[in-house]
């Protein structure tokens, strides 16, 4: 009894991380828009930026249960971070300096994430708010430093690594947008599918059973909301050094809200739902726009409202067959055959 | 003997309600003590208490001589007490293998690893073979365990448990609600744990009770009433009165 056990608990546990053949079909198409897309450059980086600001929600939201409103607070402090030292030449190299913005955004995770511990789902909605519009505020009063209103000019990027410059068309800022948001990727997924990351989800799930097989779930959650926050501070410093200007909009409310209804419509906890939230979002955005240039933002609430309408459940439910897929041939390819039977959660 | 876990005077009061009155408890090292009582007599408050879910408002807990009393849940799992709950407390979310592999894997200490990818310790892998055998659990180990039958929901409750591997036990009423034939497997499992495994049990059934303790604490109205070996306890006539006559009647 115990060989085939063991063998079909470790076979269950190795497919559970291993690469389903949509998610490098998913890679390989984003790869493939770098060279058959040429001229959809800019709203490609625009994207992989939304993209990555969401996956940085989907951390918190979708595996740890932290519902943020604020999320932008995070994003703004790394894009001004970023604006900064390549303003005063403080980190001329483009890649070096979005470590450091990341660095400076994970830091400023770290001290906020003790706000988030206590409380409902209700208190973390406000008090994250309120720290983005305090760190809109005070970059608003700093504007010796900040440019205030005016937003932060003035920024010339260096070439990345010192030998791929910055142009006009969003070539290279497209390419180092994507490469960055692969790599971070590959880390989120990395992260939720160790210890750590089943860990998260068993403190969303249940808080009081969590603690009691020994987990600290405030260190957890400390611990996740940093990483989140870095993340976030990597997009928006991306977001400076692909479009040279910063401004006060980056903290702004309707940014925290654009990417928590980004990372909804493509569905949270399989980090995809992020990145393919992001695609529709932008692209609905960008074919309003075209339609009706000054009612766009009618037309866009208008869907929303009817996504709220038709319900979070089906919302939920047209990422399903993705997600149905991943799992069917993902984490439970390891089930042996005679353990499978119909169960009757899955009847139509 | 020393006692491995003992509380001194503990209180605790929801605003004017006293749900534990002056529990002073001392629960031997090895001890198959039960915890028994009428409802709402305070049974589940004491194990909120020991396992620090609920903060007293007034005495102490002890570990090994050792004041507890403000130890973090969860770092009260880790130096050995581990609990069941009354009503299941699972992860819905979560099968069966991950549930296992999660308390393992914070027992050796491995939790907070980010780097390493789930199944790739065999220590912790060999454990879950183990657990999950010995619960009867193989048959559902793919299935997410919010759909599992209640009976299966209840073994893993107590795996659970035991995968935390704690010196001290403490069982709220483990087999309530399970159909006979896995309340069977259930007392089984509890009667197989080593003899250093303290536990403290509360349980509603006299023939678990009688046939598994070897000392037994009554309750009542919040506070300890007739501590005593299962014959004092069973020919007291104080406990028939209060809580034998109670539960006949019911």
């Amino acid at each position: 009894m115990a060989q085939p056990l063991t063998e079909g608990i470790s076979r269950y546990l190795a497919h559970r991380a291993s690469w389903h053949p949509l998610e490098i079909a998913f890679w390989a198409l984003a790869l493939a828009s770098v060279f058959f897309l040429p001229n959809k450059h800019l709203i490609l980086t625009e994207i992989a930026i939304l993209a990555l600001f969401a996956l940085s929600l989907d951390l918190i939201l979708g595996y740890s249960g932290i519902i943020s409103l604020g999320h932008a607070a995070f994003f703004g402090f790394g894009g001004y971070v970023a604006g900064l030292l390549a303003k005063h030449n403080i980190v001329a190299e483009p890649v070096l300096a979005l470590l450091v913005s990341g660095l400076a955004a994970l830091i400023l995770g770290f001290v906020t994430s003790f706000l988030v511990l206590r409380g409902s789902d209700l208190t973390r909605l406000m008090v994250t708010l309120g720290v983005s519009l305090v760190l809109r505020e005070i970059a608003n009063q700093m504007d010796w430093l900040t440019g205030g209103a005016d937003g932060l000019q003035g920024i010339t990027m260096s070439p990345i690594l010192g030998m791929f410059a910055f142009d006009i068309a969003g070539h290279v800022a497209y390419v180092y947008c994507l490469i960055v948001l692969f790599l971070l990727f590959l880390l989120a997924r990395r992260i939720v599918n160790s210890p750590f990351g089943l860990s998260l989800l068993s403190l969303k799930g249940n808080p009081l059973r969590a603690s009691a097989v020994g987990i600290s779930v405030n260190g957890r959650l400390v611990a996740i909301y940093t990483v989140s926050a870095g993340y976030a501070g990597l997009a928006g410093a991306l977001l400076t050094q692909t479009t040279q200007f910063c401004s006060l909009d980056v903290f702004s409310f309707e940014r925290s809200a654009d990417v928590l209804l980004a990372l909804t419509i493509g569905g949270i906890g399989y980090l995809y739902g992020g990145i393919v939230g992001s695609v529709l979002f932008k692209l609905m955005q960008d074919y309003l726009a075209n339609l009706t240039p000054q009612y766009w933002q009618f037309w866009i609430g208008l869907v929303l409202v009817i996504l709220v309408l038709v319900g979070r459940e089906r919302m939920a439910s047209w990422s399903a067959p993705l997600r149905t897929l991943l799992a069917r041939i993902g984490p439970r390819a390891g089930r042996p055959v005679e353990a499978t039977r119909p169960s009757p959660a899955e009847g139509p | 003997m020393a006692p491995v876990l003992e509380t001194v005077g503990l209180v605790k009061r929801f605003g004017g309600i006293t749900a534990a009155s002056d529990i002073s408890l001392r629960v031997e090292k090895g001890a198959r003590h039960a915890l028994i009582g009428p409802n709402g007599a305070g049974k589940t408050t004491v194990i909120n208490l020991l396992t620090g879910m609920l903060r007293p408002t007034s005495g102490q807990i002890l570990l090994d001589g050792n004041d507890i009393t403000g130890v973090e849940p969860h770092e009260r799992v880790r130096r050995g007490v581990a609990r069941t709950f009354q009503i299941n407390q699972l992860f819905g979310d979560l099968t069966p293998i991950e549930t296992i592999g999660l308390a393992v894997s914070e027992r050796m200490g491995t939790g907070r690893q980010w780097w390493r990818v789930i199944g790739s310790k065999s220590e912790i892998l060999d454990d879950v073979v183990s657990l999950i055998e010995q619960f009867h659990l193989a048959d559902v180990m793919y299935d997410r365990t919010a759909i599992l039958p209640y009976g299966k929901q209840r073994l893993l409750e107590i795996a659970l448990a035991i995968a935390c591997r704690p010196r001290v036990l403490l069982l709220d009423e483990p087999a309530a609600g399970v159909p006979d034939a896995e309340r069977h497997e259930i007392l089984a499992t509890i009667e197989a744990l080593p003899k250093d495994v303290t536990v403290l049990l509360i349980e509603h059934d006299m023939d678990i009770v009688f046939s598994f303790a070897d000392r037994i604490s009554v309750m009542v109205n919040g506070a300890l009433f007739v501590e005593g070996d299962p014959d004092d306890v069973a020919r007291d006539p104080r406990v028939k009165a209060v809580y034998l006559g109670e539960s006949l009647d019911a």
